[in-house]
């Protein structure tokens, strides 16, 4: 059958292409702006070529906050991803006791960013927060505001708290997909629990794993809320993660130029990480498929 | 190596069974010889699965016992049990090359290595995939995952028995021919007791020297091929077994005569008046068709299958077919047959009845 072609259907796509424009494309195209020129108000831009990203690189203002974000990001992976599925592990497989696992699991996930920084910031307050005072009273010094150690080890435990729900039920999901012929077989070929989790069951959760990994990868290290409410990035700077330290450059300081320039880079670390994910999934499927 | 006994067993999926109905596996007593060819025949959904993961000890069963030469192992788990058992659907290890799929059971065990070297290198001749011991099993099709599957069964060689169940389904149809004549001469060589469950009656008549017959969680017969097909102990092993199945007609016994819907036909010997549904059995193959005398017939349809043609027929409205050879005569749509006396079968509630008289062939 001839296809009729009419060039002039391309002005259907027009409606979305101004919205998307509007929505996405101006932003972003304003913060490239910023990131190469300068300045002093009314609308008067001069152009500075890649100056700002040479003082961004050249300071070392975003290079710690870089390795603070990569050290909270592995540790919240290497905490949460081993948590997450010896939780799934441990978890009835069928029954009201399956329901009732699940419903708990999802409840930290359904709770907002900023109220669980509020609820973990009462909660370690040493006056009146049940960890802070108890830890207080036992004479160990846990005050978030002065202890940098007391910080990060808040801000992980958040973290932990509010997102190993995910890794969980995404394990979960792995775990039950398994047919129980695997177990079956396993278990005539008299595999111990340790074989059968390193030959049957962490093989069949790679799918999911990876991408439990990726996202949590992607949410903590674009992490904001939580850490502004319970630590606002002290003390000092110590919990001041990459997001943090762009909203202080930005809105704290407005000094716009140098923060576009660092959130063109951070966007891009970001897209790159997430494209080695990608790639390594896609690969990983490849050799799934038979010959 | 091991007698395995099964007594007084039964099995119900459900915690709290209230009637028969709620069992898959009715009352069973049954022993397997140790080095016995066994098939377990049956249609699917009658318990022949269940009653597998019994002896294997993947299911502890609800009621009744499971004895080793002696020794109760109802509650004992597989591990105790050193059993081989090969399923269904290929179970591979997904991350390990064939080499060490094979070798998981001897590892397992804390073999030595050259004795598993030994082992494996045996193993995967036999199931012809000695050439690619290094590769990954999650690359390969699903008749070679199911050969490893099956090569994992047969490397242990102290194993009181080997299961299978329904092991070929996935084989292309000239593989299965090959792998069950190997397990066939494996079982002769090394006298391993082997169950292989089936619902083909081909590969059970091909593979084992005693056939189960399974129906409806109950076992109906066990016996040799010969003794299944001539003296059928059930009803539905007599259609079960043969193509077509036996001719089963709605009778009444009076001495040594049934009586079909008016018509008297002589039997071989003298049976006490039966109580219950009685019912008469002849194979197709002793159906003959004659000129004088005899039961008419309506003939419907005659159907070449090759070298015999399998009529088609009525009698006083129950189906019954017949097998010829291919120089029978043609046939009227109204012919006459008769039973020859000794191949007739009878049946009171589905059960074989033997006469009080008379010697049934």
């Amino acid at each position: 059958m001839e296809k009729t072609r009419n060039n002039r259907a391309w002005f259907m796509v027009l409606p979305v292409l101004a919205l998307v424009a509007f929505s996405a494309v101006i932003p972003l195209m304003t913060v490239v702006n910023y990131a190469f020129n300068d300045t002093f108000g009314n609308n008067v831009f001069f152009w500075v070529g890649v100056e700002w990203f040479e003082e961004v690189l050249g300071s070392d203002r975003m290079w710690d906050a870089l390795q603070r974000q990569l050290i909270f990001s592995a540790a919240v992976l290497a905490i949460e991803v081993p948590l997450g599925i010896a939780v799934a592990l441990a978890m009835p497989k069928k029954g009201i006791w399956a329901s009732v696992c699940l419903v708990l699991m999802a409840l930290p996930l359904l709770i907002p960013w900023n109220v669980v920084g509020t609820i973990w910031q009462v909660f370690t307050r040493i006056d009146i927060g049940l960890l802070g005072s108890t830890l207080h009273q036992l004479g160990i010094d846990f005050n978030i505001g002065q202890n940098a150690g007391a910080a990060w080890a808040t801000v992980i435990m958040m973290d932990v708290w509010h997102w190993t729900s995910l890794v969980v039920l995404l394990a979960y999901a792995g775990l039950q997909a398994i047919p129980d012929a695997y177990y079956q077989a396993a278990k005539i070929d008299q595999a111990g629990r340790w074989a059968v989790f390193r030959y049957v069951e962490l093989p069949k959760l790679k799918g999911v794993l990876l991408i439990a990994i990726l996202l949590r990868f992607m949410d903590s290290f674009m992490i904001y809320t939580e850490p502004f409410v319970v630590t606002g990035g002290g003390p000092g700077s110590t919990t001041t993660f990459l997001s943090i330290d762009l909203v202080k450059m930005a809105l704290g300081q407005f000094d716009l130029g140098p923060a576009a320039a660092f959130s063109i880079m951070y966007f891009l670390v970001i897209l790159l990480i997430s494209w080695i994910f990608y790639t390594i999934m896609m690969n990983l499927d490849r050799q799934e498929r038979p010959r | 190596m091991a007698r395995i006994e099964l007594s007084d067993l039964a099995h119900s999926y459900l915690s709290r069974p209230r009637d028969e109905e709620d069992y898959a596996l009715k009352t069973i007593d049954l022993a397997w010889d140790d080095g016995g060819a066994y098939a377990l025949l049956g249609a699917s959904g009658c318990g022949k699965s269940t009653l597998l993961n019994i002896i294997s000890g993947l299911l502890v069963p609800t009621r009744g016992k499971v004895l080793f030469d002696g020794t109760d192992m109802t509650e004992a788990p597989t591990s105790a049990r050193n059993i081989a058992q090969v399923f269904q659907f290929p179970v591979v290890y997904d991350t390990m090359s064939v080499r060490d799929n094979l070798a998981f059971p001897l590892r397992n065990r804390r073999m030595e290595a050259d004795y598993i070297r030994e082992r494996v290198a045996k193993v995967s001749r036999m199931i012809g995939m000695e050439d690619q011991l290094a590769r990954k099993a999650r690359g390969l099709t699903a008749d070679e995952k199911q050969k490893i599957s099956l090569g994992r069964g047969m490397v242990r060689e102290d194993v009181n028995a080997i299961l299978f169940d329904e092991p070929l389904t996935v084989i292309d149809p000239h593989m299965k021919w090959e792998l069950r004549t190997q397990l066939r001469q494996l079982h002769d060589e090394f006298g391993h007791t082997m169950i292989y469950v089936t619902h083909d009656q081909t590969e059970a008549m091909t593979f084992a020297d005693k056939v189960v017959v399974m129906h409806d969680g109950r076992v109906v017969q066990l016996g040799t091929p010969d003794e299944l097909f001539e003296r059928p102990g059930h009803t539905f092993v007599g259609y079960f077994i043969g193509s077509p199945g036996m001719n089963l007609l709605d009778a009444e016994i009076d001495g040594s005569n049934a009586i079909v819907a008016g018509h008297v036909i002589p039997l071989a010997g003298h049976y006490a008046k039966p109580d219950g549904r009685t019912k008469i059995g002849i194979r197709p193959e002793f159906v003959s068709f004659t000129d004088k005398g005899g039961i008419p017939v309506n003939v419907t349809r005659v159907e070449d299958v090759g070298r015999h043609r399998i009529v088609r027929a009525e009698l006083a409205g129950t189906p019954l077919n017949a097998v010829l050879l291919e120089q029978a005569p043609m046939l009227a749509d109204t012919s006459h047959v008769i039973f020859p006396p000794e191949q007739i079968g009878v049946f009171v509630d589905d059960w074989r009845v033997e006469p009080q008289s008379g010697g049934a062939a």
